[in-house]
């Protein structure tokens, strides 16, 4: 799923100084599973935006809300539930939401409510890590189904390098060398002759290099 | 500030409470624990959210504390260490508003009506006095 962060309270004080009617959006997607932006974390940056103008000395009328996600225009649609009623919107949802209001309500004012980290899983209740980066050319086949594109720091196709030191690696002694990992995972499932096949030098134009992605199926449009 | 009366709100849980609030005012008032503490009663400390902790200083509160069971002996095994983790975020929230992080507290205290819950709730009388009025009321009393 999408992890994300809710940015720091100041920073979105400094977004709402001159709103008047702020409507606090979350999203019942990603951001709710991993408590950045769900229905409970909508509550509290409300709270906090009241309190925060209160100490400013100025009154702020806070409306809260969540649509099941903000990345289909149909839920997008949704916002109307609110029509009239703010006169910006602090999106809780990632950067897809935001972009989706932006793109579907031309003249809506609307701002991040959290910094979308990266595409990860819970490692442990409170603990997200970067598993995937989203490249548009899975290798995991070749790779014991570790990426070592979202998760070595080179995102080396050949591995490791030379900074990978008793199996982390030397960016930071807490990240395990995914491609010590990879290797030892390799030789666990009896494919260890995986790891002599060199990867040919790779066209990213998949990964973003290529300018903005889209996918397109034939068989769902209408 | 010596006029000031805070207004402070006490979340305790079912079991750090119970024999308070068998004690009623009177005997509260005779142990010597404040009157600008008013407290509300959870079945567990770890039932308290971070909105409410916050929805309280909308409320009007000064100062807000939580008492839950000591951290190896909560009742419910795991809610008072959650409750701190949730004080700990609302401290987190007040410092980046640039507000005394120390207008909430947590306490994990043992049961029953003891010197030490009345102490408690003098300490943050005493501390929030001290401080003043939340500037998160906007100067509104």
């Amino acid at each position: 799923m999408i992890i994300a962060e809710r940015k720091p309270i100041n920073e979105i004080m400094e977004m709402v100084k001159d709103v008047k009617r702020v409507l606090v959006l979350g999203c019942k997607g990603c951001v709710t599973v991993c408590s950045a932006g769900g229905e409970r974390e909508v509550e509290i940056l409300a709270s906090l935006i009241r309190l925060g103008a209160n100490k400013q000395g100025r009154t702020v009328e806070v409306t809260d809300g969540a649509l099941v996600r903000q990345c289909d225009k149909e839920y997008i649609d949704g916002l109307d539930n609110w029509k009239g009623k703010y006169d910006a919107i602090v999106s809780m949802a990632c950067g897809v939401g935001v972009n989706f209001i932006a793109n579907l309500r031309p003249e809506t004012i609307v701002y991040p409510g959290v910094n979308t980290s990266f595409l990860g899983g819970s490692a442990e209740q409170g603990v997200w890590s970067e598993q995937c980066a989203g490249c548009g050319n899975c290798i995991l086949h070749l790779t014991g189904g570790l990426c070592p594109v979202a998760r070595c720091a080179k995102s080396l196709m050949n591995g490791p390098c030379g900074g990978s030191q008793g199996g982390r690696c030397e960016i930071n002694p807490d990240v395990n060398c995914i491609w010590q990992s990879i290797h030892d995972r390799l030789e666990r499932t009896g494919k260890k002759e995986d790891m002599l096949r060199v990867a040919p030098i790779r066209d990213w134009s998949t990964a973003g290099h290529g300018g903005p992605r889209k996918v397109v199926r034939d068989d769902l449009t209408v | 500030m010596s006029d000031f009366t805070p207004n402070i709100r006490a979340f305790c849980c079912h079991y750090t409470s119970q024999q308070i609030c068998a004690e009623g005012d009177e005997g509260l008032n005779r142990e010597g624990f404040p009157k600008s503490v008013a407290i509300e009663r959870l079945v567990c400390s770890g039932k308290l959210q971070v909105s409410a902790i916050l929805k309280a200083f909308e409320d009007g509160a000064d100062g807000v504390y939580v008492v839950g069971c000591p951290e190896d002996k909560c009742h419910n095994l795991m809610g008072s260490q959650r409750a701190a983790k949730r004080v700990g975020a609302v401290r987190k929230a007040l410092t980046e508003l640039d507000v005394e992080a120390d207008r909430v507290e947590m306490y994990h205290l043992e049961r029953g009506f003891h010197p030490e819950f009345v102490a408690a709730a003098q300490e943050m009388d005493r501390r929030i006095k001290e401080m003043g009025p939340s500037p998160l009321k906007g100067g509104k009393k």
